[in-house]
């Protein structure tokens, strides 16, 4: 017996000193896949499953982690990436408060990161992290240009009582004047609520054109049938967050006359050929439908695809510099996502500045409606 | 705000102030006859809603085999029991109700779940789906706890709420889900468009009230539950079987709770967490009738769902704040009125 331990205390002794995958790339992935942002994790875990195995020759390690959207696990789970795994890249979290704390630990150990989520400008202004989804300025000026197009002068807010919610208010104060709008209800509901009479009656109350909605996922669904059944006509507006198929599925005929801001990656199929966004949103939902089904593609999803498509480019400018699991290679590394754009991928063309590390532009934007349980582009 | 908004408000006040009702009573039952405040109890609410929500699709509702695990898990605790000797007679019970029983369900699942079935149908089809669950939780979780504090059966609680919320997560996703109505179509009265789906809900919650009372003021049953909620060791002291009255308890609230889920299914969106925020709200109620009372918890629950439908009216932002607050003055009132308590 005694034999066999030695064997293998010193066969696992070997492994660890000849670690042989040492100067392979590696990427720490933490999303919220349990938890209440489940809904935008699990896409996100699924899409990893996609990622490539090896980059320039460099096999890729990828390491996921679950932090179910609490930022207390997400910061444990950068500290695991940054002092056990040496990952040379961090991606996550799928939820705000998550990636906030994620950005936290890669500023202090020079790291580059992704963010999967989108994040208050004084982390976005981080030398470290690099944002995936669009800004929240991008989709509400989209949106709010839609709704001047469009004729609407008041419009009556609904929108989940946590920081997503607040993101459209806050775009409101800050450039709702430029277009001439004017917000006459400010509602708040959670989504586990079982009912949203009340918020839906005071918005119907107030005679407002419009409705922005600022929810997401299924959630956004509630208070887009409670509208109708109260009877409102006029056209309601919903953020990117909630155009996922599963809304759609909830939100039946209720769905009809509205506007969502969408990243291109929801109708990847109907873009014209030009789009520089066609070729990648094409690559990544039909290898994410083979495996996962027909319509379970999320925009959630689509940006680790994204983190994924930069890499592609940037770690093998990277490689030629230094070699992966040491500080320089990580510097390079960062520089060359910084500095190596455009980057086109599914949901836009990333361009990322010193100054700038939200890399979207018009690109990354296109407007939805819904009809007969599908969503179309409008021109 | 005029008459018509305040109509609105009554009427959906009312309707998720019914449903607070339900889970309120079903708490309470629980609790005075096992001592056990059961946290799960709006898993069964999400359980219920979803399995009706999947029937309603045509789909094979992963409960049912849920359903098959939780019999299996029960019958290994049952022969771990019995490991010291038993009767034919017992394994014979263990393997009906454990084995047989979930098997039959899942068997009928299987078969009528494809077919175009009658709302009814589904819905007592999902109510007999979620309905043994509360048995097997209480023969898995509780039963070897019988005897422990308040204290402990409350820790116990939360682990069956978490595994409970877990398995809600693997089996039925992380969206949300919305069931057909059981009768669609609504009509007016004056002003106010009344769903018939609302006319359910009060329907039910009426029939369960008044079918918990003559349940304990007629029966033999329903006078040995209320005996062991007045005193345990009396009870068992005068021959009623506490085991027995609290597999009848536990069976009566996941009965409640997955009614309570196909009412609710089909007038909001439930996600497989949302149970647990729809059973806090009849928490609030229970305590408001002390965890003991029955109708103060049934009118408390009502006023919960008013205090709900008007603040979300005028503060949605505070709603949740306001109603769970409507605790604090409760508890306080309670500590002063009712002097010190022991544990038994």
């Amino acid at each position: 017996m005694a034999k066999y331990i030695a064997i293998w205390t010193a066969g696992a002794l070997a492994l660890s000193f000849g670690n042989p995958t040492l100067a392979d790339v590696t990427i720490g992935v933490t999303v919220s896949s349990t938890g209440s942002g489940a809904a935008l994790g699990i896409p996100l875990k699924n899409s990893v499953e996609l990622w490539p195995s090896e980059i320039a020759g460099e096999k890729l390690k990828v390491i996921v982690l679950d932090d179910a959207g609490d930022p207390s696990i997400a910061t444990t789970n950068a500290r695991r990436f940054v002092n056990d795994d040496k990952v040379d890249v961090i991606v996550g979290s799928a939820l705000t408060p998550a990636s906030i704390a994620v950005a936290g630990v890669a500023a202090e150990a020079s790291t580059p990161h992704f963010s999967a989520s989108p994040v208050p400008p004084n982390i976005s202004k981080g030398k470290w992290t690099f944002v995936l989804p669009q800004d929240a300025g991008l989709i509400a000026r989209t949106l709010f240009a839609k709704m001047r197009a469009d004729g609407a002068k008041t419009f009556g807010y609904i929108g989940f009582s946590d920081s997503y919610g607040d993101l459209w208010v806050n775009q409101y104060k800050a450039i709702g004047a430029e277009y001439g709008l004017e917000m006459v209800a400010d509602e708040r509901y959670a989504r586990p609520d079982t009912s949203v009479s009340g918020q839906v009656l005071k918005i119907v109350a107030a005679r407002p054109d419009a409705v922005l909605i600022g929810a997401s996922g299924t959630g956004a669904a509630l208070p887009q049938i409670g509208l109708r059944e109260r009877g409102f006509i006029g056209t309601i507006y919903q953020t990117h967050g909630a155009v996922t198929f599963d809304f759609l599925r909830i939100a039946g005929a209720s769905a009809d006359n509205t506007v969502f801001a969408s990243g291109p990656v929801m109708v990847a199929e109907a873009q014209p050929d030009t789009a520089e966004t066609k070729k990648d949103g094409m690559d990544y939902v039909t290898t994410y439908e083979a495996k996962f089904g027909a319509g379970t593609r999320t925009q959630f999803g689509a940006h680790i695809h994204d983190a994924m498509a930069i890499l592609k480019k940037a770690i093998p400018v990277a490689l030629e510099k230094a070699k992966p699991g040491t500080s320089e290679f990580r510097n390079t590394l960062r520089d060359a996502i910084e500095t190596g754009g455009p980057f086109p991928a599914s949901q836009g063309v990333f361009e990322y500045k010193a100054d700038d590390h939200l890399g979207l532009d018009e690109r990354a934007v296109v407007l939805l409606t819904a009809k007969d349980g599908k969503f179309e582009l409008i021109e | 705000m005029d008459a018509t908004i305040a109509t609105f408000l009554i009427q959906d006040g009312l309707t998720n102030g019914a449903v607070y009702a339900l889970l309120g009573l079903a708490l309470v039952l629980v609790f005075s006859v096992t001592r056990v405040i059961f946290i799960p109890q709006g898993e069964f609410v999400a359980y219920g809603a979803l399995t009706l929500a999947l029937l309603d699709g045509g789909r094979v509702p992963a409960t049912a085999s849920l359903l098959i695990c939780f019999g299996l898990l029960a019958f290994l605790v049952d022969l771990w029991t019995m490991r010291r000797g038993t009767s034919t007679a017992a394994i014979l019970w263990s393997v009906l109700f454990n084995l047989a029983l979930p098997a039959a369900i899942y068997a009928v699942t299987l078969g009528i779940a494809p077919l175009a079935l009658p709302s009814l149908v589904k819905a007592l089809l999902t109510v007999a789906i979620i309905a043994p669950m509360g048995f097997y939780v209480y023969r898995i979780a509780y039963r070897p706890l019988a005897d422990a504090s308040v204290l402990v059966l409350l820790i116990a609680s939360v682990g069956v709420h978490l595994a409970m919320m877990g398995l809600g997560l693997v089996f039925f996703g992380a969206e949300g889900l919305r069931a057909r109505p059981l009768s669609a179509g609504s009509f007016a009265v004056g002003p106010l468009l009344v769903s018939a789906q609302s006319l359910w809900i009060y329907g039910a919650t009426i029939a369960i009230i008044v079918g918990l009372y003559l349940f304990f003021e007629k029966t033999l049953l329903g006078k040995a539950l209320r005996a062991t909620a007045v005193n345990r060791l009396g009870a068992r002291l005068v021959g009623v079987p506490t085991q027995f009255t609290g597999v009848t308890a536990f069976l009566l609230a996941a009965t409640i709770g997955a009614v309570s889920g196909v009412l609710i299914g089909p007038i909001t969106t439930i996600y497989y967490d949302t149970g647990f925020l729809i059973g806090l709200k009849g928490f609030v109620a229970a305590i408001i009738g002390g965890l003991a009372s029955f109708p103060v918890t049934a009118i408390a629950a009502i006023g919960v769902g008013m205090v709900e439908s008007f603040t979300s009216f005028f503060a949605s932002s505070f709603k949740e704040i306001i109603v769970f607050g409507l605790i604090i003055p409760v508890l306080i009132w309670l500590s002063l009125g009712a002097g010190l308590h022991e544990e038994e």
